[in-house]
């Protein structure tokens, strides 16, 4: 036999991640926001414990502003893989009706998902959390250990956290604390679309390209996914050939202008065209180390 | 345009079908603050084109704002994370970052010189097959650069680069070069790195970073891409005896029974003999499962599910291992430690240690000697330090299974975890086992009440309960004592029960007699303080004096009295075992608060008022008590 490739190795790691963490937790739980990296957490998953089931339930904190697509691939994959899927609305953002148009971008993601997080975490008394979250997304991510620790009050404190050494997580952790665990910590963009090609795992359609209705706004195109998006003036939605790098909430994320339609043909336009994934992000344009302060805050 | 990207445009899949077969690469860059790290990570990841646009505007904005290279871009600010040390200008902890090239996938553990961050190199170090140690061309071998290669070559890479950075300052002057290599050569001898390829650089103006330079004609080894690309990473792991620590036990259903976990070492297919330690129970590999299908053969650093011939009982932590070259079995070790904490190691203190998939109890013994990370040299010492290397005995509560570090990295590594903060404090590699024998002279520790107080993680103390007859001392006490129990305090509750029937099944309930009671309660309580225990007594203990007498058998601080304060009327309303009734009738003597005098306590450490606080809050500020007083330590039990 020959030397793992990377995509061996990276598997194998997480898997190793997944069942460690499964084995020294009380109550476990996958945090899963449908998007690709999700739809690779999960069936890393499945292979974990395979012939078991995953011995945890999925997580979706939502907003209620997802694509519909994202919806309908949501209950796709919890039938599929058999899993109970827990989806919980923060019921204080729902009754605000907090949104992204009134509401601007950062307060509706600390409500929904920051907020929206922490009360399933405490409902359910979760104590540990898989994310889906890669170290290459973002600048400070380098740091961050695949096993996180977060204060009662769900703060990640950067003076706090463990060396990880070898192979050897330290999963142990005072009442009331909680952790996240990334078992993609190691993976990149493109490690993820060369294992869902060389895998095939399903993905939601929206990050191939289609013809769907967007409207040009701050210099990004938005998908009027449904009749909430208030058109400003003047503003048409017209049809283009679209797809989306990252999937969050639709009036918060970015289309970029293609016509990929395959896994091979969105890596090969992803290696000629160069951009990070985050760019189509709303959220990380607003500063520096904005990243690092949502992570303080809990948004992770 | 390069050959990948025309690949990229004209044949995806084939470009994927190269791209799916790369290796990965784990490296660490060491270097002293200023020699050009950051300097030769952005560069890296810039060369391989691991920056996307958005990335490299982005960098040329930072580099205008906070560079330091005029209108030319900053590489260093690529690699600069947390916002806090963005503003220090300097990397404070362990970061990974990741690039590819054609042939290979690269993790780089990027981790900071100072003279402080031993444990961070250490860290980073652990997963790295191989190490990029950078020196300044003006400065030359330091002592920094000493200590990264000693610490590299302790945590087993063998693979060094050298790469002699800012050769552009020198003039990319070949003598500078050879001078530095041959006095790294030298001292580089005594330590055990089996490659050490030395490359000049200017990690600034990119010369052989991924192609060589015209500057340096007279070098003829490869870029540093290229050795990167191309260094051989033999699959170590591969040619040891199999090992795979089962770290879950896979049971979906009563039919399948399987052991999940991930290869150490070796390789297995179906039909090896295996053999189970610590149970030492063989058997044969019946199939290797994983989700995509039975293997025929899996391998070092491959995730898998195991079933076997026979029903055997295997759990967590248990290690499958070759038959014929199972692995060793021991519960004591020479070990060299890494101390991470603030807290300096103590000898002797019960400490858990992380083995494979097991955690265990552990303590070590006073340092043999102390590895000066500078030059090698041994040190004497009685403890270790933040950042100090030493060599020390373990002790763990049980044997388990394990390898030398010097075989098996993953087999031979630990972790250490302080009880009560829950912080990983320490790392360290097995050397090998102590025979029994050989152990008896490290126990340098005196075993007086101190070493076993450490050694329960709390110290000692009387709990005395006192108060009327159904005032709920016996209730409160037992819930105490499993509150304690829980949190891993070492307990003892003396109460009528277990007293009265035997240490004292001569006495009766006259003054005199109760009064030699509870001096024969004191005693043992004494002794079981003096044991480290947490002794608790739930007695109705009258008289001022004699709980005076047993106060004064130990320490100030291990007493604490507790007045469990129930109304006489309260008691006697409820009179539970129908004592009271009995003794107004006169059918009982000396009945305590009705012909006997009960003495309420009046500096009593806790007054508990029972018409206010139930059993279970009671018992709950007792616990509190004793984390205040420092008995118990806070964090572990903030949950009661
Ligand atoms: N002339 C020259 N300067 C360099 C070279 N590499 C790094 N530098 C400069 O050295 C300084 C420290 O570099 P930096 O990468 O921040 O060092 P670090 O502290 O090791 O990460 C910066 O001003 C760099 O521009 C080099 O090869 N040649």
């Amino acid at each position: 036999m020959s030397v793992l490739t990377h995509l061996q190795r990276l598997e194998a790691e997480s898997i190793d991640i997944l069942r460690e963490a499964v084995a020294e937790a009380q109550r476990p739980v996958m945090l899963y926001s449908i998007g690709k990296d999700s739809s690779v957490m999960l069936h890393l998953a499945r292979k974990a414990f395979f012939p078991s089931r995953p011995p945890f339930p999925l997580l979706h904190i939502d907003t209620t502003w997802k694509f519909r697509a994202m919806y309908d691939f949501r209950a796709r994959m919890a039938a599929e893989s058999g899993m109970q899927l827990l989806v919980h609305i923060n019921p204080e953002a729902q009754r605000l009706g907090i949104n992204p148009f009134t509401h601007g971008s950062a307060r509706h993601t600390d409500m929904w998902k920051t907020e929206g997080l922490k009360q399933a975490l405490e409902q359910n008394d979760f104590d540990l959390a898989f994310g889906g979250a890669r170290r290459d997304e973002e600048k400070s991510r380098a740091k961050e250990r695949v096993f996180s620790f977060r204060s009662a009050q769900h703060c990640w404190d950067p003076k706090n956290q463990r060396p990880e050494l070898w192979r050897l997580y330290n999963a142990r952790k005072n009442p009331g604390e909680s952790i996240r665990v990334f078992p993609l910590s190691n993976w990149t963009e493109l490690d993820i679309w060369q294992y869902i090609h060389l895998e095939t795992i399903p993905v939601v359609p929206l990050y191939f390209a289609a013809d769907r209705p967007v409207v040009e706004r701050d210099g990004q195109l938005i998908m009027v996914d449904d009749d909430r998006f208030p058109l400003r003036d003047g503003e048409k939605p017209t049809r283009r050939s679209v797809r989306f790098r990252t999937l969050g909430c639709y009036p918060l994320t970015g289309a970029v202008v293609s016509t990929a339609t395959t896994v091979p043909t969105i890596i090969q336009e992803m290696l000629l065209a160069r951009t990070t994934e985050r760019q189509g992000r709303l959220i990380d344009h607003d500063s520096n180390a904005s990243m690092e302060n949502k992570k303080a805050e809990g948004y992770f | 345009m390069d050959a990948a990207t025309t690949l990229i445009e004209q044949d995806i899949e084939k470009y994927l079908i190269v791209h799916q077969n790369k290796s990965l690469l784990r490296f660490i860059t060491c270097g002293s603050v200023d020699d050009g790290k950051s300097t030769l990570i952005g560069r890296l990841l810039y060369e391989s084109k691991a920056l996307l646009e958005d990335q490299l505007s982005a960098l040329e904005g930072d580099s205008r704002r906070f560079g330091t290279q005029g209108d030319a871009l900053d590489f260093a600010l690529l690699v600069d994370g947390l916002s806090a040390e963005r503003e220090q200008g300097i990397t404070i902890d362990v970061a990974y970052r990741f690039f590819a090239t054609e042939r290979r996938k690269f993790i780089v553990a990027d981790t900071p010189g100072h003279e402080q961050y031993t444990r961070n190199m250490v860290t980073g170090a652990s997963t790295a097959d191989l190490a990029v140690i950078l020196v300044d061309a003006r400065k030359g071998v330091l002592t920094q650069t000493r200590r990264h290669s000693i610490l590299v070559s302790l945590l087993g890479i063998r693979h060094v680069v050298l790469a002699i950075n800012k050769l552009d300052i020198v003039g990319y002057s070949r003598k500078t070069f050879d001078a530095i290599n041959a006095e790294y050569r030298q001292f580089a001898a005594k330590l055990n790195l089996d490659h050490i390829l030395s490359i000049p650089l200017s990690a600034l103006r990119g010369d052989n970073i991924s192609t060589i330079s015209a500057n340096t004609p007279w070098y003829t080894g490869p870029s540093l891409l290229e050795h990167l690309e191309t260094v051989s990473i033999e699959n170590a792991g591969a040619s040891v005896p199999l090992r795979m620590p089962v770290q879950w036990v896979n049971r979906p259903n009563s039919e399948f029974r399987g052991f999940s976990g991930r290869i150490l070492g070796g390789r297995v297919r179906p039909g090896d003999s295996i053999r189970v330690l610590p149970s030492g129970k063989q058997s044969n590999i019946a199939r290797v499962v994983t989700f995509d299908g039975d293997l025929s053969e899996a391998q070092a650093g491959q995730s898998i599910t195991l079933t076997l011939d026979d029903e055997i009982d295997i759990s967590r932590g248990d290690v499958i291992c070759a038959a014929d070259d199972p692995a060793g079995l021991a519960d004591q070790f020479e070990t060299t430690l890494v101390w991470m904490s603030e807290h300096e190691m103590l000898p002797g203190r019960a400490y858990l240690v992380k083995l494979g998939a097991n955690t265990l109890g552990a303590s070590f013994g006073q340092p043999k000697y102390l590895i000066d990370v500078n030059s090698l040299d041994h040190l004497a010492a009685k403890t270790l330090a933040l950042n100090e290397v030493g060599v020390c005995n373990l002790t763990l509560d049980r044997a388990v299974a394990f390898d030398a570090y010097a075989d098996n990295r993953d087999m031979g590594s630990f972790i250490v975890i302080d009880r009560l903060s829950n912080q990983t404090v320490g790392a360290g590699m097995l050397h090998f086992a102590l025979r029994r024998s050989q152990n008896i002279h490290w126990q340098a520790v005196e075993v007086d009440k101190q070493a076993r107080s450490r050694h329960n993680g709390h110290k000692p103390c009387v709990l005395w309960l006192t108060g009327l007859s159904g005032s709920g001392k016996s209730t409160i006490a037992n819930i105490v004592e499993r509150k304690l129990h829980a949190l891993g305090a070492h307990t003892y509750l003396l109460d009528g029960d277990n007293v009265r029937h035997g240490l004292s099944k001569d006495l009766g309930f006259t003054d005199a007699d109760r009064v030699e009671n509870i001096r024969r309660i004191g005693e043992v309580a004494k002794l079981m303080v003096d044991a480290g225990l947490i002794v608790i007594t739930a007695f109705i203990s009258p008289f001022r004096s004699e709980r005076q007498l047993a106060r004064s058998m130990v320490a100030d601080d291990e007493f604490v009295e507790i007045f469990v304060d129930t109304p006489l009327s309260v008691v006697e309303q409820r009179d539970v075992k129908g004592l009271y009734k009995k003794a107004r009738k006169g059918e009982l003597k000396n009945f305590t608060g009705i012909d006997s005098p009960y003495e309420a306590p009046t500096n009593s450490e806790l007054h508990i008022d029972t018409l206010q606080l139930g059993p279970e809050d009671a018992a709950r500020a007792i616990v509190d008590c004793l984390v205040q007083s420092g008995v118990l330590n806070g964090s572990s039990a903030a949950s009661f």
